[in-house]
C-alpha cells in the first residue's frame, strides 16, 4: 500500500518490486496490527489475574486457608468468605435448575415444532430478555417482584411446616429478598444465552436422523428423545455450564435482591449474600485489609468462572468436533 | 451417526398408540409453556418500567441538573448528568473496543488460519466473554484508578474490556461467511492481503459486523458493576470524560433502587425507562442494519 503504483504493467499493483518477494510495509504493518489486537485478549486476561491477585495478596497471605471459614466481620478484621461462596453456589444452582428446562424447551420449540417464519419473532422476544439491563432486573426485583413473591413464600412455608426436608429448605421466610428470589431473577437473565446455545447445538442435528426416526413411525417427541437428544447432549451440557458461569458472576441484580446477610443456612427463602453482591455493596467504603479481602473474592470469582468457562467451551468444542468427524 | 443412534434410547414403539400421541402432545404443550414462562416476566418488567417511568419522564427530568439527593421528591432536578455520563462513557468504550475487536477477528479469520495461536486466542476470547463484569471493574480499579483516579475513561476501559470479546466473536462469525472466491478474485488482480481484507472482505461483511457491535454496545450501556469503582457516582454533570468522577444511568438506578424514599424510587424508574429505551433503540438499529446490509448469511 505504501508503494505507489507505477505505470509499468510488469509490476503488479501493490507489490514492492518485480524481483523482490518481500511484502510491502503496509501489508506487514496491517498483519502486525491485527495480531496485536488478537494478543490483546490474552494480555488482558493475564493482567486481570496478576493485578487483582496482587491487590488481594495480603488477604490470601494473612488468612491462609481461613478464607474458607464462615466468619466475615470487617469491624474486627475477620474475613472468612465461606458464606459468600455458599451463596454464590446456591443461587447459581437455583437459577440453573429453573432456567435449563425452560431454555431447552424453547430451543426444541424453535427447532422442531414451529415453522421458520414463527421462529424469528420468538428469538427476538427471548433476546429481549438479554437486552434488559441487569440493574433494571434488580430494580424490578426489589421493588415489585420481592414484595409480591413474599406472600407465596409464606404460604409455601406454612404448607411444608413439619415436613422433614422441605421444612429445612422452604421454612421460615423473613422477607422477599432471599437466595430464592435472587435465583429466580438470575434464571430470567441466563435463559437467553442457554437458549441460543442449545438452539445452535440442536440445529446441527442432521435432518436425515430426524427423517429416519419419523420413518420408523416415531412421534415428534420420540424423534426428539431418540434422534435429536443423543446428538446434542454434549453441547447442551456445555450451554448449561456457560449459563452457570453467567449466573455466578451476575452482580447487580443479585446485589439488590439477595438480602445482604452473610449466613450459611439451608433455608432458601432466607436472605443471603453472594460473592459479586458483597463486592458491589461493600467495596466502596472498604480500605486496607478489607479492600484486599473483597479484591480476593474477585480473584476467587474470576478463577471459578474461568474454570467453568474453559470446561464449557471444551465440552462444546469437543462435541462439535465429534459431529464434524462423524 | 451409528454411534449416536445406538447410544440414544430408541423409542419403544410397542407402547399403545394412544399413549404415545398423548405423550407427544403433552411435551409439545410443555415446550410452548416454557416460552410463555419467558414472556410473562419480560412483559411484567417492561410494563412496570414503562408504566412507572412514563409518569416521571419529562423534559426537565431528561435535561435537568444536578441529580437531587435521594430524600427529595421527584420533580426536582433531573437525570442529565447520568444520561450524559452514559453516552460519553459508552461512546468512548465503543471507540476503543470495536476497532480492536474487528482487527482481532481479522487476525483470527484472515491471518491465524488453523494455527495454534489463533485457536488459543479464539478460545480465550470466548472464555473472556464469561468473565464477570464486576471482576472487570476490580481489574480497572487496580491497574488504573489506584494510579490515576476515578474518571469516565476508567469506566470506558472497563466497558471496553467487556465488549472486546463480544465484538471479536460476532465479527469473526461474519468474516467467516465471506466466500473465498471474493478473496481469490482480488488476489488475482494483484492486491496485497491487507488490501484484500480492507477493501473486499470487510465491506462484504460490514452489515453483520456493525449489527454485532451495536448489540455489544447495547449490553455495555446497561452495565453497572464495572462502573461502580471506576467512575464513582456523582450528581453534577461532568463533560470531561478523561478526568474527574462521573456518573451513569445504571449507577443512578442502582443507588436509587434500594432507597425507601418514593422520590428516589420514582427517579429509579424514570432512569430505567430512559436506559431501556437507549438499549432497545440500539438493538432495533442493529436489526435494521442486519436486514438491510447483510450480504452473506447462514
Amino acid at each position: 500500500m505504501s508503494t505507489a503504483v507505477k505505470a509499468d504493467p510488469a509490476v503488479p499493483a501493490g507489490s514492492a518490486s518485480p524481483l523482490s518477494t518481500r511484502r510491502p510495509l503496509g501489508d506487514r504493518g496491517f498483519q502486525i496490527l491485527a495480531l496485536a489486537s488478537g494478543l490483546l485478549v490474552l494480555v488482558i486476561l493475564v493482567l486481570i489475574a496478576v493485578s487483582t491477585s496482587q491487590q488481594a495478596s495480603s488477604w490470601f497471605s494473612a488468612e491462609g486457608l481461613k478464607i474458607f471459614t464462615n466468619n466475615w466481620d470487617p469491624a474486627t478484621n475477620q474475613f472468612g468468605a465461606l458464606a459468600f461462596i455458599y451463596g454464590t453456589a446456591i443461587t447459581a444452582v437455583i437459577a440453573i435448575i429453573m432456567a435449563v428446562p425452560v431454555s431447552v424447551g424453547i430451543a426444541l420449540l424453535l427447532n422442531e415444532v414451529v415453522p421458520y417464519r414463527w421462529s424469528r419473532p420468538i428469538v427476538y422476544v427471548v433476546d429481549l430478555l438479554a437486552v434488559v439491563p441487569s440493574v433494571v432486573w434488580g430494580l424490578w426485583g426489589i421493588l415489585v417482584f420481592a414484595p409480591w413473591i413474599q406472600h407465596i413464600y409464606a404460604s409455601i412455608a406454612s404448607g411444608v411446616k413439619g415436613v422433614p426436608v422441605l421444612d429445612a429448605l422452604f421454612g421460615s421466610p423473613t422477607s422477599g429478598a432471599s437466595f430464592f428470589t435472587a435465583g429466580i431473577i438470575l434464571a430470567f437473565m441466563i435463559t437467553p444465552i442457554v437458549t441460543s446455545l442449545s438452539r445452535e447445538v440442536i440445529a446441527t442435528v442432521p435432518q436425515i436422523d430426524r427423517e429416519g426416526a419419523y420413518a420408523l413411525g416415531a412421534t415428534r417427541w420420540e424423534m426428539i428423545t431418540g434422534a435429536v437428544w443423543p446428538h446434542s447432549q454434549g453441547g447442551v451440557v456445555g450451554a448449561v455450564l456457560l449459563g452457570l458461569g453467567r449466573a455466578m458472576g451476575e452482580t447487580i441484580a443479585a446485589a439488590l435482591v439477595i438480602g445482604a446477610s452473610p449466613v450459611i443456612t439451608s433455608h432458601l427463602f432466607a436472605p443471603g449474600y453472594n460473592m459479586p453482591a458483597v463486592i458491589a455493596n461493600q467495596f466502596g467504603e472498604a480500605s486496607g485489609e478489607f479492600r484486599a479481602a473483597l479484591m480476593g473474592l474477585g480473584v476467587l470469582l474470576f478463577v471459578f468462572t474461568i474454570i467453568i468457562n474453559v470446561l464449557a467451551r471444551g465440552v462444546v468444542e469437543r462435541s462439535a468436533r465429534r459431529k464434524r468427524g462423524a | 451417526m451409528t454411534a449416536t443412534a445406538v447410544s440414544g434410547q430408541a423409542p419403544d414403539l410397542r407402547e399403545p398408540k394412544g399413549w404415545r400421541s398423548t405423550k407427544n402432545r403433552i411435551m409439545t404443550v410443555l415446550m410452548v409453556t416454557s416460552f410463555v414462562l419467558v414472556i410473562i416476566p419480560l412483559g411484567f418488567v417492561l410494563f412496570t418500567v414503562i408504566a412507572k417511568g412514563a409518569s416521571i419522564i419529562s423534559w426537565q427530568f431528561l435535561t435537568g441538573s444536578p441529580i437531587p439527593p435521594n430524600v427529595l421528591p421527584a420533580g426536582i432536578g433531573g437525570m442529565w448528568p447520568a444520561i450524559l455520563g452514559t453516552i460519553e462513557i459508552t461512546a468512548l468504550a465503543t471507540v476503543m473496543a470495536v476497532p480492536l475487536g474487528i482487527l482481532g477477528a481479522i487476525y483470527l479469520n484472515e491471518y491465524g488460519g488453523k494455527g495454534w495461536l489463533a485457536a488459543l486466542i479464539g478460545f480465550m476470547s470466548d472464555v473472556m466473554t464469561g468473565v464477570p463484569s464486576i471482576v472487570m471493574g476490580l481489574f480497572i480499579f487496580s491497574i488504573w484508578v489506584l494510579h490515576f483516579g476515578y474518571s469516565g475513561l476508567a469506566g470506558a476501559f472497563a466497558l471496553g474490556c467487556l465488549m472486546l470479546p463480544v465484538v471479536i466473536r460476532s465479527s469473526y462469525e461474519m468474516l467467516r461467511l465471506v466466500p473465498d472466491s471474493l478473496r481469490e478474485g482480488a488476489y488475482a488482480l494483484g492486491a496485497t492481503k491487507a488490501r484484500v481484507t480492507v477493501t473486499v472482505v470487510l465491506p462484504a461483511a460490514i452489515g453483520g459486523i456493525v449489527s454485532g457491535s451495536l448489540l455489544a454496545v447495547a449490553r455495555a450501556a446497561g452495565e453497572t458493576a464495572p462502573l461502580l469503582f471506576t467512575i464513582l457516582t456523582v450528581t453534577e454533570a461532568n463533560t470531561n470524560v478523561f478526568s474527574g468522577a462521573n456518573t451513569s444511568l445504571p449507577s443512578q438506578i442502582f443507588s436509587n433502587a434500594s432507597q425507601p424514599y418514593t422520590g428516589a424510587q420514582d427517579r429509579g424508574w424514570g432512569a430505567a425507562l430512559t436506559l431501556i429505551v437507549i438499549c432497545f433503540v440500539l438493538m432495533i438499529v442493529a436489526r435494521f442494519v442486519t436486514a438491510r446490509f447483510t450480504r452473506y448469511s447462514r
